[in-house]
């Protein structure tokens, strides 16, 4: 699993280059966003749309990521794919975050 | 809801550690291939099998130079899946499972939870759970409701 990004105007667009984010990998997880969006844009999209998979220790990582980056920004999601989406619902983060079905949908909500 | 031949009885062993659930995962979805399992129920059946499994290693066999084998066994019934998961871990304390209550997210940004989901989740998914320890062994038993099995050939 590793992240890559781009600026899209105001926006930072982290990617996840990967299938699962778990247990494995959420340290390197929080790690790379950090590495990804400290001292960048505000608002920053996390593009998750080739990510199969998640379980409550990538949730908890992504959550974790959020707070990192504080009250004064935002983190909003893109691209859940069905067990991704299924995982926030359970756990009631869909009230949380801020998702997006597609990354194009989310940049065009956000840039403005 | 299909007349497939059923899905005869396997088992596996994976050993604790980081890689644990990826492994069991792979393995069960293997064995799972013949029933043709839609996304949304293969993603279930991960879910459950990782949040128990991450249990296991994280709180069953605690210490990374100290694992041990982790069992899982499947037989199709004719109300889903059931399944039997053996581990030679510490005992769950308490003697139960977590209540797993849903954590409360109606907190300010820097007071959310970034774990203790897992036993909500599990719970959320699967059925008629039950834990017992014996001598020096964890077992946990629990049926998904998924690919009700046609050994009584009840399908509709």
């Amino acid at each position: 699993m590793n992240l890559s990004s781009r600026t899209e105007d105001q926006l930072r667009v982290v990617s996840v280059n990967g299938d699962r984010i778990d247990a494995a990998v959420a340290i390197e997880f929080k790690d790379a966003m950090r590495a990804e969006t400290d001292g960048g844009p505000e608002t920053v999209i996390l593009d998750l749309s080739e990510v199969g998979f998640i379980d409550s220790s990538g949730l908890g990582a992504i959550v974790a990521s959020m707070k990192h980056m504080g009250q004064d920004r935002t983190l909003v999601l893109a691209g859940l794919t069905p067990t991704v989406d299924k995982v926030f619902r359970l756990t009631r983060m869909d009230s949380v975050f801020s998702l997006f079905a597609t990354l194009d949908g989310a940049i065009n909500e956000l840039q403005h | 809801m299909s007349n497939q031949a059923p899905l005869p009885n396997f088992h596996f062993t994976v050993q604790s550690g980081i890689y644990a659930a990826r492994e069991a995962s792979t393995k069960l979805m293997i064995e799972l291939a013949p029933l043709n399992l839609d996304v949304e129920e293969t993603g279930a059946i991960e879910l459950i099998i990782a949040e128990v499994l991450n249990n296991i290693v994280e709180h069953g066999y605690p210490d990374p130079k100290n694992g041990g084998p982790i069992s899982i066994y499947c037989e199709q019934g004719n109300r889903g899946l059931n399944f039997k998961l053996i581990d030679k871990g510490l005992p769950m304390p308490d003697g139960a499972p977590p209540v797993g209550l849903a954590a409360n997210i109606d907190v300010e940004l820097k007071d959310l939870p970034e774990g203790g989901f897992g036993w909500s989740i599990i719970k959320n998914l699967a059925k008629d759970i039950v834990y017992t320890r014996t001598d020096d062994a964890n077992r946990l038993d629990l049926r998904i409701a998924i690919a009700v099995g046609s050994k009584n050939n009840c399908s509709i």
